[in-house]
């Protein structure tokens, strides 16, 4: 049966992303039927190329250093302390995890850019430096420390380090050899995730790298859609493959570790209010680090979405409703209608996500053998893998029959679908794998077949969770932007797009729109990712 | 109702079962005692159909039971820590079975109704099962177990999460209740207490095998095998030639009853049996530690030479801790067990 339950997720994953990559992959390194692996040699010798090899490296390991740095006492502080507007603090710091790369890039814009905040208080600009990349990549990914990490911290139990104080360890001595090796794993894990978010980051370095900084990611996309060379394409798709591959095996084994034993308790028993100066210091900073990190840009967007020529008002909302306002032909349509795209898009994606997705975790409930292990890794490939390779590939593989999609709507929703998949996965297996299995056993012998068992124990307990992880996938599904760009067609663009035609362009009104338009994507998600906090109360899952 | 025949559960190389034949008599309680790691919960966990065999037949009311689904078997099965449904109060916990058997809504309400109050909890039905204490979860776990009217009921630890007091009253409610409904029950539990005072009948088990069954008394009195003996806890078990109505241990000559085996045997002395006196009346032991349990004391004594012993004498006669003193057996208090060398459980 768990072998049945897996044929539709690996039908959709073979159908949808192997393929695609393949033939994009095999497009690129076969000339007259034959493989050229000599390309690969070639490509990876030329300096531009090892220049953007060398970069996509260093500024992941800078990002994800730079991320632990600010976010550990955030998650310390989340995990140990209460103080008034803990719950709203914590989804607002969420906000931007989920928010589209297009907005993150676009509010770090016009912070730090040309005309930007700090441009026109004290003319500092680093929007050509690679600080404007650092800093957007730890607003990005500071949730994932903080969720990761402090959701691990808070259900440590504080007696453990008080026994070790008690046999005579210092404060911390108490630390170092209690707390820190059960919270390990988390930090490796998290770290790990961002760095895997970091190195294959695209929106963001695409807005703010300018020409001078690309990742693997901006250099296939522009190898691809730009210089229309598809051999160095391939050759750097692999590299990220291969990359991406073994950043997910090293993840795979921490979290495995970390699924091991902890004596895990109520996280509402662990944490008090802040006592003596030290602590109170500790959390105005983190507090302080979080207004000026996230609200900061975040509020900068919306200001300057607001702010038109003739002073505030909704000019640019208004504008957004028209085709062509500034002369131009950037769209065919009214921007405005990309919101209604990009709703009915991550509706669909959503949907299709939640059953691959929530198929794939009843399957792998059960911890099995390793053909299953090797599965659960599998499922979050999508997440690193060049979303432009894929998108690019669905255009040259989805193109005839019997499955000819080029030309239909449900093209996009299936591209985001792949990266919503891997939340809806990680958000529902942990849960499913948390009800013991002797509930199932107990409504088997009350009478309860295995499907009845599944309906009445697991579906009941794991609802919240489902309910999470379609706030997941659609707020990621709604963000998408590396697939999406290449086949929503222009007639029907989703928000990302949009947003990313029209900074493309120049003129005020167009920068303008763009704002207004990210602050619209990005109240949309913000709204998701509330009600999603508002559901849920354990924090179990890894996102 | 039930009957066991070479019932085989192995786990690689260790067999959980080993070819275990047993019968539980229609309205009896047979509760099966084990230290942990005996096998007893793959015993309940075979029969429900939770456990694949690997050989051996189970059969209910003279029915195989060899592909019978779990779902099908009609049996109830209390878990050891009670495994109620979080997400579902206590009416609908107790209801679930019904419901699964496609009993109607009236009358369903009409059972449980019948069941709280049976199990002393009436009125419950909207309680969350979070609210509840110990006590009171083992209450719903009863009475959701109860409520399809199951052919057998199977407990598994019933009582071992509770506190001590708590566990001596339940013990014999529940005995009264299922006297009074005539349910036949097996259960499973590794406190010799709680099963002696709830069945009917006890099966002692060791390493997948059964090494003594019989009713209370009878395994109290006379226990099989050295293993039984320490099982139940006795301590004062040693190796002895048994010649006519005397036996040579460590501890010098010890009578036995007569028609007591004879050779090379394992020899049981209940403290009962064991007589304090002057120093130097038999033999001389050192009065070690004193445990007090109500109208009695049971004391350690150190000979000189020998393995201790361990005594029990009444409140008023306890000698105190350092005190020389000698000792006498009394025949009626010891019992030769199996052969010494002889696989016990045999």
């Amino acid at each position: 049966m768990r072998l049945g339950l897996m044929a539709v997720p690996v039908a959709f994953f073979a159908l949808f992303f192997a393929y695609p990559v393949t033939a994009i992959v095999g497009r690129g390194l076969k000339a007259e039927g034959d493989w050229q692996f000599g390309r690969i040699g070639e490509v990876l010798s030329r300096p531009d190329i090892l220049d953007v090899l060398w970069f996509t490296t260093w500024q992941a390991l800078a990002s994800t250093a730079l991320t632990l740095l600010i976010a550990l006492p955030g998650a310390y502080v989340f995990a140990r302390f209460d103080f008034p507007g803990k719950q709203v603090l914590r989804a607002v710091v969420t906000v931007p995890f989920v928010l589209p790369t297009v907005v993150v890039g676009t509010a770090f814009l016009a912070l730090l850019g040309r005309g930007g905040l700090l441009d026109e208080l004290w003319g500092v600009r680093l929007d050509t430096t690679v600080w404007a990349i650092l800093l957007a990549h730890v607003f990005f990914n500071y949730a994932v420390v903080v969720r990761t990490v402090g959701g691990l911290w808070s259900q440590l139990d504080p007696r453990q380090e008080e026994a070790a104080r008690v046999l005579g360890a210092g404060r911390f001595a108490a630390f170092r050899r209690v707390t820190l090796p059960a919270l390990a794993p988390a930090v490796a894990a998290a770290a790990l995730m961002v760095f895997l978010f970091t190195f294959t980051s695209f929106g963001v370095v695409q807005i703010l790298g300018g020409p001078a900084y690309s990742t693997l990611e901006v250099e296939i996309y522009r190898q691809t859609a730009q210089l229309l060379d598809l051999p160095t394409a391939a050759v750097l798709t692999l590299v990220q493959f291969a990359a991406v591959g073994g950043i997910l095996a090293v993840h795979a084994a921490t979290v495995r570790r970390r699924e091991r034993a902890l004596k895990l308790v109520d996280p509402a028993q662990t944490s008090r209010r802040p006592r003596g100066a030290g602590q109170w210091a500790l959390l105005g900073g983190v507090l302080l680090t979080a207004l000026l990190l996230i609200l900061l840009p975040l509020g900068v967007l919306v200001e300057r979405s607001f702010d038109g020529p003739g002073g505030y008002g909704f000019g640019y909302y208004e504008a957004l409703q028209s085709v062509g306002a500034g002369g131009s032909s950037t769209f065919l349509v009214p921007p405005l209608e990309a919101v209604g795209n990009s709703l009915r898009y991550a509706l669909v994606a959503t949907l299709i996500a939640l059953v691959i997705g929530g198929l794939a975790a009843a399957a792998l409930t059960r911890r099995a053998g390793r053909l299953v292990r090797g599965f659960d890794a599998l499922l979050m490939l999508p997440l690193g893998v060049s979303a432009v390779t894929v998108g690019f590939g669905f255009l040259i593989t989805l193109d005839k029959p019997p499955l000819d999609l080029r030309t239909s709507w449900i093209l996009v929703p299936l591209a985001q679908a792949l990266v919503g998949v891997p939340f809806v996965v990680r958000t529902m297996l942990p849960v499913l794998r948390a009800v013991d299995d002797r509930l199932r056993e107990a409504a088997a012998v009350l009478g309860a077949s295995p499907l009845r068992a599944w309906r009445e124990v697991d579906l009941p307990l794991v609802r919240r969770a489902v309910l999470v992880a379609a706030g997941f996938a659609f707020a990621v599904s709604l963000g998408e932007f590396g697939a999406t760009v290449f086949i929503a067609r222009p007639d029907n663009p989703t928000l990302p797009v949009a947003v990313a035609r029209l900074l493309g362009r120049s003129g005020e009104l167009n920068y303008g729109q763009a704002m207004a338009l990210s602050t619209i994507l990005m109240l949309v998600c913000a709204v998701s990712l509330l009600l999603l906090e508002r559901i849920r109360t354990d924090r179990s899952g890894e996102f | 109702m039930l009957s066991l025949q070479a019932a085989t559960v192995r786990f690689g190389e260790r067999a959980a079962l080993d070819a275990v034949d047993l019968e539980v008599a229609d309205h009896r309680i047979s509760c099966v005692l084990g230290p942990s790691g005996s096998g007893k919960s793959t015993l309940l966990r075979a029969v429900a159909g939770l456990q694949p065999m690997d050989g051996g037949r189970v059969l209910l009311a003279g029915q195989d039971q060899a592909g019978v689904p779990v779902h099908r078997r009609g049996l109830g099965l209390m878990f050891q820590d009670h495994q109620l449904f979080p997400h579902r109060d206590v009416g609908s916990n107790v209801a679930f079975g019904l419901r699964m058997h496609g009993v109607g809504r009236a009358e369903t309400n009409a059972r449980v109704r019948e069941l709280l109050e049976l199990v002393g909890l009436p009125g419950a039905e909207r309680r969350a099962v979070a609210a509840l204490s110990g006590g009171e979860q083992q209450r719903v776990a009863l009475a959701r177990a109860l409520a399809p009217r199951p052919k057998l009921l199977m407990l598994d630890e019933p009582l071992g999460q509770l506190d001590r007091s708590l566990r001596e009253r339940l013990v014999v409610e529940l005995r009264t209740l299922f006297q009074e409904l005539g349910t036949t029950v097996l259960a499973v539990t590794h406190d010799q207490g709680e099963a002696f005072a709830l069945a009917d009948r006890v099966v002692v088990m060791r390493d997948g095998r059964i090494a003594q069954e019989g009713t209370p008394l009878d395994v109290w009195q006379r226990p099989a095998s050295a293993f039984v003996a320490r099982f139940l806890g006795f301590d004062n078990v040693t190796a002895a030639t048994v010649t006519g109505q005397a036996a040579a241990t460590a501890w010098g000559k010890v009578p036995v009853p007569e028609g007591s085996p004879q050779g090379e045997v394992d020899l049981l002395v209940r403290p009962a049996g064991v007589r304090i006196g002057a120093p130097e009346d038999g033999l001389r032991c050192t009065v070690g530690v004193r445990t007090f349990r109500g109208n009695h004391v049971t004391v350690r004594l150190l000979p000189e030479n020998a393995p201790v012993l361990e005594a029990e004498c009444a409140l008023r006669d306890t000698p105190d801790e350092g005190a020389v003193v000698g000792i006498r057996f009394d025949a009626a208090e010891t019992v030769v067990l199996a052969g010494a060398g002889m696989p016990s459980g045999a």
